[in-house]
């Protein structure tokens, strides 16, 4: 596995979120040069690269930005996502905490190519913390004349506001992201029949995760096929992996896509925790399936691989369990965390994550019936295409997953024998 | 008593007006300063910041029980958000718990007589790679063990 650093080259420069330290590495050095290109010439480089969103969902960045319209009587707006709560995600964090301002030269870059003048970070409201490292650094920059009336002593005026949430996973999901910034609760949108891009208080916008826009400045400086050279044709460039869990070294290394996850998770995680054995790995977050230790070995970090075998790259955030977890426990752990974070708009959600956490609880308690581990299988197809965001249909790939692929110890537990 | 804002953040509401397309979106920057003034969102507050935001107070109050970081009900003075999702349990979650509760005697979701301290379980922190983790109001302890909690929380008393 070779190294792979695009995102992350700088975390580990002593004191590299100030804003002096930044720019001794380079920071908004080149930012003069981008702005004698034009949108149509960056939009370009960012199609050319195949940078995908890193939120969770994979899409072309490239594809997004074009949905832009770029002379609109209405303003334009870039959405930061900064939300992170899905469970085994911790890497937006080391970006803001560690090289924030990577972020805002990516936010400048971007927003100078899709002509909008005011970006919002919505961050979740956990991260007060870190938040106030990302201010300081927004505040260094306003001061340093990147951001203001003239970035960098351009004709281009640029604001960035933090905008905090205040817990609910929910709130990721782009749409219902921009509910809450309207002042609503935070509801996911139906889906329009065509691609188009969002909109903020019926203002043309686009959202993407953090790491999205911290990868532009080395694809816009660097060129799209120096991103390229790292990859996978069809999943280019490097993600920001995270490994937690059962493992010697849990944290976020980047890596390139591609490479094989057992090679991950030995090299980077250290292995499993105290010499065990591998029991199941989930890949991306929790909202993906579920994968055996066998189906692990044979996998590698892209997304073309991880939907072939029914589950997804996610946000790459893997949570690794050793030999002795318990997966009903496990998939109660899932559930419970499901049924709290439905927002409850859709029935099949609403319904199905409360009552599947019921039948889970009475394996537990050994309370259910042998009919249970089938009815909670039928409950799990309820949610699956009738809802308004894929939430609902996340949670039945969760369930089916863990039922099909342990279901002897779902079954032991109603034998009692376990 | 009746609530009214500082100046400090009324002055901070005339700045974010500026950033923003509509009052609308001041909904969630209000609550934070009500509860940061407050620690609590009392129906008497939501009256007060709701014409900041043009929205009408029940829409403010339906807004706030959305979102689990509003307190609508009073919590202790520390507020201790121990995360019991999945790799924050795979890596003892469960001791940590045990300890918290015995050495404050109370369950979680309880507040201490004394009004000191809250023991809340919450979802995932975005932290799992320190877990078992936890929240002291917005400061985060990381990689948790039985005895560093016996740490943390002398240094309390
Ligand atoms: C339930 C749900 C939760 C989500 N949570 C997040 C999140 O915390 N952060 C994030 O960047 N994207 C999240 N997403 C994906 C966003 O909807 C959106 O696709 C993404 O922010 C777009 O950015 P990208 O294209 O750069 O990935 C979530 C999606 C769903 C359905
Ligand atoms: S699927 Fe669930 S989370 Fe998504 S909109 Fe429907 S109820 Fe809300
Ligand atoms: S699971 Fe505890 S911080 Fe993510």
């Amino acid at each position: 596995m070779r190294d792979a650093r695009i995102v992350s080259r700088r975390f580990d420069i002593p004191q590299i979120h100030t804003i002096e330290v930044a720019r001794n590495h380079g920071a908004y050095e080149k930012l003069h040069w981008a702005f004698a290109l034009s949108s149509d010439e960056i939009i370009t480089m960012i199609h050319e690269s195949g940078l995908r969103g890193k939120g969770g969902g994979g899409a072309p960045a490239g594809d997004k930005w074009s949905l832009m319209p770029l002379n609109d009587s209405r303003p334009s707006y870039l959405v930061v996502n900064c939300d992170e709560s899905e469970p085994g995600t911790f890497k937006d964090r080391q970006i803001i905490v560690k090289d924030p301002h990577l972020l805002i030269e990516g936010i400048i870059l971007t927003c100078y190519a899709i002509n909008a003048h005011h970006a919002y970070i919505y961050i979740r409201g956990e991260y007060a913390p870190f938040q106030q490292i990302l201010q300081t650094a927004i505040d260094e920059a306003y001061r340093a004349g990147y951001l203001g009336a003239s970035a960098d002593g351009s004709d281009f005026a640029l604001d960035i506001t933090i905008h905090r949430g205040a817990g609910a996973y929910i709130c990721g999901e782009k749409s219902a992201l921009l509910e809450s910034m309207e002042g609503k609760r935070g509801h996911p949108r139906l889906k329009p029949k065509q691609k188009e891009c969002e909109w903020y208080f019926g203002n043309p916008t686009l959202v993407n995760n953090v790491e999205t826009i911290a990868s532009v400045p080395f694809i816009v400086y660097d060129g799209p096929m120096a991103y390229r050279a790292f990859g996978t044709a069809k999943s280019p460039g490097t993600l920001l992996f995270a490994i937690s869990g059962h493992v010697e070294r849990p944290g976020v290394y980047e890596a390139e896509f591609g490479v094989s996850m057992m090679e991950y998770i030995n090299r980077f995680g250290g292995g499993i925790k105290g010499g065990k054995k591998l029991k199941a790995v989930i890949p991306g977050g929790a909202s993906t399936a579920v994968l055996t230790a066998e189906e692990a070995a044979g996998a590698t970090l892209d997304y073309e691989t991880l939907q072939s075998m029914r589950s997804a790259l996610g946000t790459g955030g893997m949570i690794v369990m050793d030999e002795d977890t318990d997966m009903v426990e496990a998939l109660k752990n899932l559930l419970e965390f499901y049924r709290h974070e439905s927002c409850g708009q859709c029935t099949p959600c609403r319904e199905g994550t409360g009552w599947s956490d019921i039948i889970v609880h009475n394996i537990l308690e050994g309370t259910a019936s042998s009919t249970d581990i089938d009815r909670l299988l039928q409950l799990s197809r309820t949610m699956n295409g009738q809802t308004i965001c894929v939430f609902a249909p996340a949670v039945s790939m969760v369930i089916d997953s863990f039922i099909s692929k342990f279901r002897d110890e779902f079954e032991a537990k109603l034998r009692k024998d376990l | 008593m009746s609530f009214v804002l500082t100046p400090k953040h009324l002055e901070q509401i005339e700045e974010l007006k500026g950033r923003y397309p509509s009052a609308h979106a001041l909904a969630l920057p209000l609550l934070w300063m009500v509860q940061e003034q407050e620690g609590v969102i009392t129906l008497d507050a939501i009256d007060c910041i709701a014409p900041y935001c043009d929205l009408p107070s029940m829409e403010l109050y339906r807004i706030a029980t959305f979102y689990t970081m509003f307190h609508l009900e009073p919590v202790g003075t520390y507020h201790i958000q121990l995360c019991k999702t999945l790799s924050c349990a795979l890596c003892g979650k469960g001791e940590i718990l045990e300890r918290l509760q015995a050495k404050l005697g109370i369950k979680a979701g309880e507040t201490t007589a004394d009004g000191r301290f809250t023991i809340s379980q919450v979802e995932c922190l975005g932290s799992c790679g320190s877990a078992p983790v936890m929240q002291i109001n917005e400061e985060y302890h990381e990689n948790l063990t039985p005895q560093k909690i016996d740490e943390i929380l002398e240094a309390l008393e």
